[in-house]
């Protein structure tokens, strides 16, 4: 089965594809045979004997025997562990609730931030933007977010966004950007120097020198799904230039 | 099951786009000849207290005719169609959200049902849905002299004697969904089932083209 896999990386699947499980492998009686294991990510499920795909997208790989669809959708589905851009909606009692852009408000408890004790409560307003990562998220329980990681430090999360610009792309774009060595990141950086903190659950927020600025990479950015990389550039490039706030400078 | 003499199927011209509406978490537009559908999925999301299934999502079609409201007619569309995406969609994974799908008809020339059918499907994987399987719709009508006309027109739907619709699921070729009006033979019937099985091939392989066009870009 995983040469048949690994034969597919890289190309488009549909719902419905199935791969066997292999009855080409043959099995050495003599030498001490160790079983391989195939890790499903996303998009991958296994059903009896089968492996059988529920996304449409393209197939990934990662050494040794990891296997996921990368597909391009809008919609957030929280996943344990992963880092999200939250709005506070409500503040009831010891939670604050919070939107994430999932099916369901997370809860994040006010003990769950650097340095919080019962006495010396975070300032939490409805409306802030809240980085923070997921510590329980499965189908059947709410989701519940935290702003301190295992050794009870911040680590880069908790309450921010001042004066900077939220706006929300597509989860492959998100993808992309946080992926190592990002091509749209580095073609950021070189263009113009800016702030960014991105969330995988499709928000992004931007704070750059101006508000021009900040306008003009973010339609960008939003672009970006939609371009080649030589569009992306030359788009960024003569928007930078076309910016007023440019030509008095110049 | 197969029946001789299926020499070759003609569909109308098919064509799609993805991804064409902002809001909706996926869309699609669906044309099979000049019968035009645009469809929108939001979901999961949240659900009413109401309408909340304990353990699968919420699957909730709604038909929006050219004009006017939608009236019984729309309704048992309706219900086809989302038993259909029901079947195919893997809706335990998602338990206790809800799922919207809207179909807008832009015209009606024909073969309507089966392109809500595809709409559906197209946007549904546009909006990264976990499915068991893809499927389409394949409309016959079978004129007054006994010849079977796939993916008919208006105007040949009025003269026929009978209309079938099937849905037909990728893995198998199997018959998810009919509908059908009008009085025919079961040979008959056999035989419509077996045409639908040969063209939902077509549009099968029309699916897996199109969603490689889409993802090109970051192949």
């Amino acid at each position: 089965m995983i040469s048949a896999l690994k034969d597919k990386v890289g190309q488009i699947l549909v719902p419905g594809d199935e791969f066997c499980c292999g009855a080409e492998d043959t099995i050495s009686l003599t030498a001490h045979v160790q079983p391989e294991k195939v890790v499903c990510g996303p998009g991958l499920m296994r059903s009896a004997d089968r492996l059988q795909v529920c996304k449409s997208g393209v197939l990934r790989h990662k050494e040794p025997n990891m296997f996921w669809m990368d597909s391009q959708q809008k919609r957030y589905v929280p996943t344990k562990g992963d880092a999200v851009i939250g709005i506070v909606t409500s503040k009831s009692g010891d939670i604050f609730k919070v939107d994430v852009g999932g099916s369901e408000q997370a809860s994040l408890s006010y003990l769950a931030f650097e340095g919080a004790t019962k006495r010396n409560r975070p300032n939490v307003q409805v409306g802030d933007l809240v980085f923070a990562h997921f510590i329980v998220a499965n189908k059947d329980m709410e989701p519940e977010l935290a702003c301190i990681d295992g050794s009870g430090r911040a680590n880069g999360m908790g309450i921010f966004g001042e004066g900077g610009l939220l706006f929300t792309v597509s989860l492959g774009l998100v993808r992309r950007l946080l992926a190592p060595h990002s091509e749209i990141r580095s073609d950021l950086q070189q263009l113009v120097p800016c702030e960014l903190l991105v969330g995988i659950n499709g928000r992004v927020w931007l704070k750059s020198s101006s508000t021009q600025r900040t306008l003009i990479i973010a339609n960008l950015l939003q672009c970006c799904d939609t371009m080649t990389a030589p569009q992306r550039r030359t788009g960024g490039r003569s928007a930078l230039i076309d910016c007023p706030s440019q030509r008095w400078r110049m | 099951m197969e029946v001789c003499g299926i020499s070759n199927v003609t569909l109308r011209d098919f064509s799609c786009e993805q991804s064409l509406l902002s809001r909706p978490d996926g869309s699609s537009s669906f044309m099979q000849g000049d019968t035009s559908v645009l469809a929108g999925v939001y979901g999961p999301a949240e659900v009413k207290v109401s309408k909340e299934i304990y353990d699968r999502a919420t699957l909730e079609v709604l038909i929006q005719p050219k004009v006017g409201l939608p009236s019984v007619k729309e309704r048992s569309q309706e219900q086809n169609v989302r038993e259909t995406c029901e079947a195919s969609l893997l809706l335990s994974l998602h338990p206790r959200s809800s799922l919207t799908l809207v179909l807008q008809v832009l015209h009606d020339d024909g073969s309507l049902l089966s392109c809500f059918l595809n709409a559906a499907c197209m946007a549904l994987m546009d909006a990264g849905l976990p499915m068991s399987c893809l499927f389409c719709g394949v409309t016959c009508a079978i004129a007054v002299d006994g010849e079977i006309i796939t993916d008919p027109t208006a105007a040949q739907e009025k003269e026929c004697r009978a209309l079938l619709t099937f849905a037909i699921d990728s893995k198998k070729c199997r018959v998810m969904m009919s509908s059908t009006k009008g009085s025919f033979s079961v040979q008959e019937l056999q035989q419509c089932i077996a045409i639908s099985q040969k063209a939902s091939e077509k549009i099968f392989q029309f699916y897996r083209d199109s969603v490689q066009r889409r993802y090109s870009k970051n192949l």
